[in-house]
């Protein structure tokens, strides 16, 4: 806002020509509220009409130019002055001049290249928007809108178990087996504990879910430990010979997709955490990584044509299981 | 590969248990008992000692059952070892109560009952969370604070496993 012009200003507002059919997310802002944005996948096209509204009618609006801008960007909290845009598409909507009405202008941005996904973390945020901008001389007037990106993936073609002996010499030995080390965000952890000699007097047993920002690079490197779930598998004592199972759904916590050094800033890894705490309160553990990945959405037909390729790329579960049963005919 | 959706979430198969290590003895029995208190000597050179019974079935320890007589200055000896050479937290004893030691007390200071209960109670629950910690196991001062007669204050520190 201006208070020391007595000239014309206007209000920008942008519109997505989809924004009746397309979804919308839940996406966490950096103050924790949940905010909707609507959602778009890698490649699809970003096109709608920018709204510029004058304010006084009547009067004219000097401008050098009015563009629109799509950014994908990486903002690290103890360093906000730098952002790093990986992406960044502008398309000019007015040569330098004078509006003397509201007027509205078309854009689009085809078949967008969307790397990473959207994240809000503790110390990097890493965002997609779009930016209308009309340039003035003395200061401009811009509108954001913000988008959530989610990156999908496919059942890896290798998901091999995580199973391992450990224990500490002579006092406790156990096999841990959890059943894949790649799961997607509504999986099941689906595994056990095996009890090889139990010389400590076991209280209780649970399995946390760890979630580990990395930022920085070199000597600067800070990691932020967050354990986002934490769940009891067994109550009591258990002897040798006892196998205890587990069944952790992961649907029930808010967790992202593995990212591993994106864009060379920052990495967000999950880890799974065994806990064994004794009749003292000593807790012995062991930590192993997981992959978590991000399954595409059964294909809808309120889909737009262009998120419903992005989800068939990456099979959700009908399509994989119309493949296995296609598989099965042929077999036959 | 059957249909992945049922497999993923199939429980893992798993050995069935041994009857004998379902409803045999655990094999982490440790029990130390610290009673019996008994004050010996006259006047000014009193002092208390407690029974202290250390009844276990883990390999590390080489009696299953002994029984020593020990008092507070022993297991303040044990603390500073464990302190000194091992890298656990040592729980904390029970107080060293010095003013019940000072003289024109109106009660029995540290030889009142209820206070040597009290430290009893206190000396138990210390000597049961450091015997049961794997690394205090190793230490050649918690076995013979347990299982050997007498203090030797002139030992050679070092650990028992390898």
């Amino acid at each position: 806002m201006s208070f020391f012009s007595f000239g014309q200003s206007a209000e920008i507002d942008v519109v997505l020509n989809d924004a009746e059919t397309r979804k919308k997310a839940e996406h966490k802002t950096e103050d924790g509220k949940k905010d909707k944005y609507f959602l778009f996948y890698d490649g699809e096209t970003v096109s709608g009409k920018v709204n510029v509204t004058l304010k006084t009618p009547g009067k004219r609006l000097e401008h050098q130019g009015i563009k629109i801008e799509f950014i994908g960007q990486i903002e690290l909290y103890y360093d906000r002055g730098n952002h790093h845009e990986f992406v960044s598409l502008v398309k000019d909507l007015a040569r330098p001049g004078e509006m003397t009405q509201s007027q509205t202008f078309d854009f689009e941005f085809t078949h967008v290249e969307k790397p990473y996904e959207s994240y809000t973390g503790q110390n990097v945020k890493l965002r997609y928007f779009l930016r209308a901008t009309i340039s003035r001389r003395l200061n401009d007037i811009s509108k954001e809108m913000d988008i959530v990106v989610h990156t999908l993936s496919t059942y890896p073609e290798l998901n091999s178990s995580i199973k391992m002996e450990v224990g500490i010499e002579d006092c406790l030995h156990i096999e841990f087996e959890y059943n894949k080390s790649k799961y997607h965000l509504k999986d099941v952890i689906v595994g056990k504990i095996y009890f090889l000699l139990v010389r400590i007097k076991i209280k209780h047993m649970e399995i946390d879910i760890i979630k580990r920002e990395t930022t920085g690079t070199g000597p600067n490197v800070y990691h932020e430990n967050d354990t986002i779930a934490k769940y009891e598998i067994m109550d009591g004592a258990p002897v040798r010979g006892e196998s205890i199972p587990i069944r952790l759904f992961l649907a029930g916590y808010e967790m992202t997709p593995t990212m591993r050094d994106i864009n060379k800033k920052f990495s967000v890894r999950y880890y799974l955490n065994l806990v064994l705490i004794d009749e003292e309160e000593r807790r012995y553990f062991k930590q192993q990584e997981i992959t978590l990945w991000r399954k595409g959405d059964i294909v809808r037909k309120s889909m737009s044509h262009q998120a419903a390729i992005a989800s068939q790329r990456f099979e959700g579960s009908a399509n994989a299981e119309k493949a296995l049963s296609q598989a099965k005919e042929d077999s036959s | 590969m059957s249909e992945p959706a049922v497999a993923d979430t199939r429980r893992l198969n798993s050995k069935p248990q041994d009857l004998s290590d379902a409803y045999g003895p655990p094999s982490n029995f440790l029990e130390i008992d610290v009673f019996d208190p008994q004050t010996v000597g006259v006047g000014r050179n009193r002092f208390t000692t407690y029974e202290v019974r250390t009844r276990t079935n883990l390999p590390i320890f080489k009696m299953k059952d002994s029984s020593v007589r020990r008092r507070y200055s022993d297991f303040e000896w044990l603390k500073n070892e464990l302190e000194r050479d091992s890298k656990i937290v040592v729980p904390p004893l029970p107080g060293k109560a010095l003013k019940r030691q000072l003289p024109f007390r109106g009660d029995e200071g540290i030889f009142e009952e209820s206070f040597i209960e009290e430290r009893r109670v206190g000396l138990e629950q210390f000597i049961n969370r450091i015997a049961g910690h794997p690394l205090a196991q190793n230490e050649r001062c918690l076995h013979m604070f347990l299982q050997e007669e007498t203090i030797d204050r002139n030992y050679i520190p070092g650990k028992v496993r390898q």
